[in-house]
């Protein structure tokens, strides 16, 4: 018999216990979507943070003063600290580290910022004109720092423009006067909004020239050093060069950290994997529980229709052709429900994310593959019971049942 | 051509053997019109059992056209019930999801048979049974003798030698009933083998050969006599 006429014997026999097949078919769909929905937020919040780490720049290396075993440690300045990171530090990377296409000194601290009446207290960063290209940062109006001597020091600010906002309502920022602690500096550009990321909001933040910075805060040293290469394999060697020719200016002494953005990302990933793995073990449970059902309704499928399979029999039906009709009753049933949990799980994914836009709800394409693949296995798995059975029955006895 | 040597049956029945079979000796010639009468237990449906290949002798012999039935395996045996045996049940046995089509086109989906074919052979097995234009009609659509049609359409749609027929009237008023024993001595006339085990006396009677038997053994045969 062809395997055409296999399946359509056997979808016929389905139809003779809708209800129950229906509820079983449903036990896989709930199970299926359920793997579906808990490795889309498990491959969501993966993607989710992945993209956070990508919209603070690409292949970035940030170097902040002190010796830290750990990776992927945080930049808070003064923890610690055995020698400052100096603004000569930055320049001599910037000449002597010919991979590193941007080098940014950044000084970070709080000051209160007056204009007129109105009064703040704001994040202020000392850096220089290549954070703008490092971080992404573009302008919505006049211009960002100018390159040229980081020691100059120039008394010139950019804003964020939440920042600019609050300052200057109603008008432009743009060539104001701006008091920043005891110091007025000129405002000449405002950048375009950039958000939230990881928590920090760039918008509230001045930029004014480091050496500037270095000077309104009394501080030697810088906060860190913010660099980034052309593409990712060349961040290691990137990143051994920084600590060889800080070594060497420090007098031998290996005493900072570069952490780069792939190491951050990478121990994320990794946690976010096991969550997902995890979560999906978890769905798989409630798969092999949907499988159980099956079984259940094929057993009593079989048991109900003991005078078919006789009547089978009798009309010169083998057991292996017995075995095969419920074998694949009972997976039509396995995959149908499959893919109504597929449907499920996507329109789920599609609900969630309608209502957090701003979550990468993604159902993964291997984990639709394998959830498809799984209910196809448990119907097969769970149906050799029944089918088995059904295929020993000796046919005089089963005939005689009515 | 059927030759059944000392067949024995023993069943084991809660700690007890029961002999339902006790030395049968028996040959049926091809195109043969045989009776099988007898009282509940005395055998009649263990015998028809092992002449249609669902159970195998305890011991002795069956040839089935020369051809040792007990030697032969599982699956070997399922090929010969499904095409040199037609069985016809008391109660039919139709598979009441399938229409009448279906019903017949069963026994030959299993065997591979191609779909074009199958859909010529049961329309041509319908309308031998008159039942030509109620392919679409499910069993519980269809009368009694309609339905034991339907199951004598499906017993010889394989182009079977040998037909058993269980009772075949048993369910059925005694119009239908004449109607389905007409059809089946017909297709006997064809020649067609046919094996009636019943213990209906009128129906019995009919036949060219009457077997009758008792506690497991043959005690009257009209070939013999």
């Amino acid at each position: 018999m062809t395997v055409a006429d296999l399946v359509r014997f056997s979808a016929q026999a389905l139809t003779g216990h809708r209800l129950r097949a229906g509820l079983s078919l449903v036990g896989v769909a709930i199970g299926v979507s359920s793997v579906i929905l808990l490795t889309s937020l498990g491959e969501g919040a993966r993607r989710y943070v992945t993209a956070e780490f990508a919209s603070l720049g690409t292949n970035l290396l940030v170097i902040t003063p002190g010796r830290n075993e750990t990776t992927g440690g945080s930049a808070i300045p003064g923890t610690a600290v055995i020698r400052d990171l100096t603004l000569e530090d930055a320049v001599a990377l910037r000449r002597r580290v010919p991979r590193l296409r941007f080098v940014a000194p950044i000084v970070a601290g709080q000051v209160s910022a007056r204009y007129g009446e109105r009064e703040r207290v704001t994040n202020v960063a000392g850096t220089t004109a290549d954070y703008a290209p490092l971080r992404g940062v573009r302008m919505s109006l006049g211009r960002y720092l100018p390159a040229g001597d980081a020691a100059l020091g120039q008394r010139i600010c950019v804003l964020g423009p939440k920042l600019a906002n609050s300052l200057f309502p109603g008008e432009s920022a743009l060539g104001k006067l701006l008091r920043l602690g005891d110091q007025r500096f000129r405002v000449i550009g405002v950048w375009a909004p950039r958000g939230v990321s990881l928590g920090r909001d760039f918008d509230e933040y001045a930029h004014v020239p480091v050496a500037a910075a270095m000077r309104m805060f009394d501080r030697s040293g810088l906060s860190e050093i913010d660099s980034d290469v052309a593409s990712s394999d060349e961040i290691e060697p990137a990143r051994v060069s920084v600590l060889a020719v800080l070594k060497d200016r420090h007098e031998g002494e290996e005493d900072v950290t570069v952490v780069t953005q792939g190491s951050i990302v990478g121990s994320f990933t990794r946690i976010l994997a096991i969550l997902t793995a995890a979560l999906a073990g978890i769905a798989a449970v409630s798969l092999s529980v949907a499988g159980v059902g099956i079984m259940n309704v094929m057993l009593v499928s079989v048991s109900e229709r003991t005078s078919e399979v006789g009547l089978l029999k009798a009309l010169g039906v083998t057991r292996a052709q017995v075995v095969a009709a419920f074998l694949v009753e009972a997976s039509i049933l396995s995959t149908a429900g499959g893919l109504v949990g597929i449907g499920f799980g996507y329109a789920g994914a599609y609900a969630v994310k309608t209502m957090y836009p701003a979550f990468p709800m993604f159902p993964p394409d291997w984990a639709v593959a394998a959830a498809l693949l799984v209910s196809v296995s448990v119907g097969l798995a769970f149906g050799v019971l029944p089918a088995w059975r059904a295929s020993r029955l000796d046919p005089v006895a089963a005939l005689s049942r009515k | 051509m059927i030759q059944l040597r000392s067949v024995r049956r023993v069943y084991e029945l809660g700690g007890h053997l029961v002999e339902a079979l006790r030395g049968i000796d028996l040959e049926v010639p091809a195109g043969e019109y045989l009776s099988v009468m007898g009282p509940s237990g005395s055998g009649k449906s263990t015998l028809l059992n092992i002449l249609g290949c669902l159970d195998r002798p305890t011991s002795g012999t069956y040839r089935l056209d020369g051809q040792e039935v007990e030697k032969l395996d599982e699956t070997v045996l399922s090929q010969v019930r499904g095409h040199r045996i037609g069985f016809v049940f008391q109660s039919f046995h139709l598979v009441p999801r399938l229409t009448a089509f279906g019903n017949v086109e069963l026994p030959m989906v299993f065997a591979g048979i191609a779909r074009s074919e199958r859909t010529r052979r049961v329309r041509e097995a319908l309308s031998s049974v008159g039942l030509a234009g109620r392919e679409e009609h499910r069993p519980a659509q269809l009368s009694g003798g309609e339905r034991q049609r339907v199951a004598i359409a499906r017993a010889v749609v394989m182009g079977p030698k040998v037909l058993m027929a269980d009772e075949p009237t048993g369910n059925l008023d005694s119009k239908s009933g004449s109607e389905v024993i007409a059809l089946l001595e017909r297709m006997n006339a064809d020649g067609l083998t046919l094996i009636v085990v019943t213990h209906d006396q009128a129906l019995g009677s009919r036949a060219r050969r009457r077997v009758r038997m008792a506690d497991g053994e043959v005690i009257e045969d009209s070939a013999r006599a």
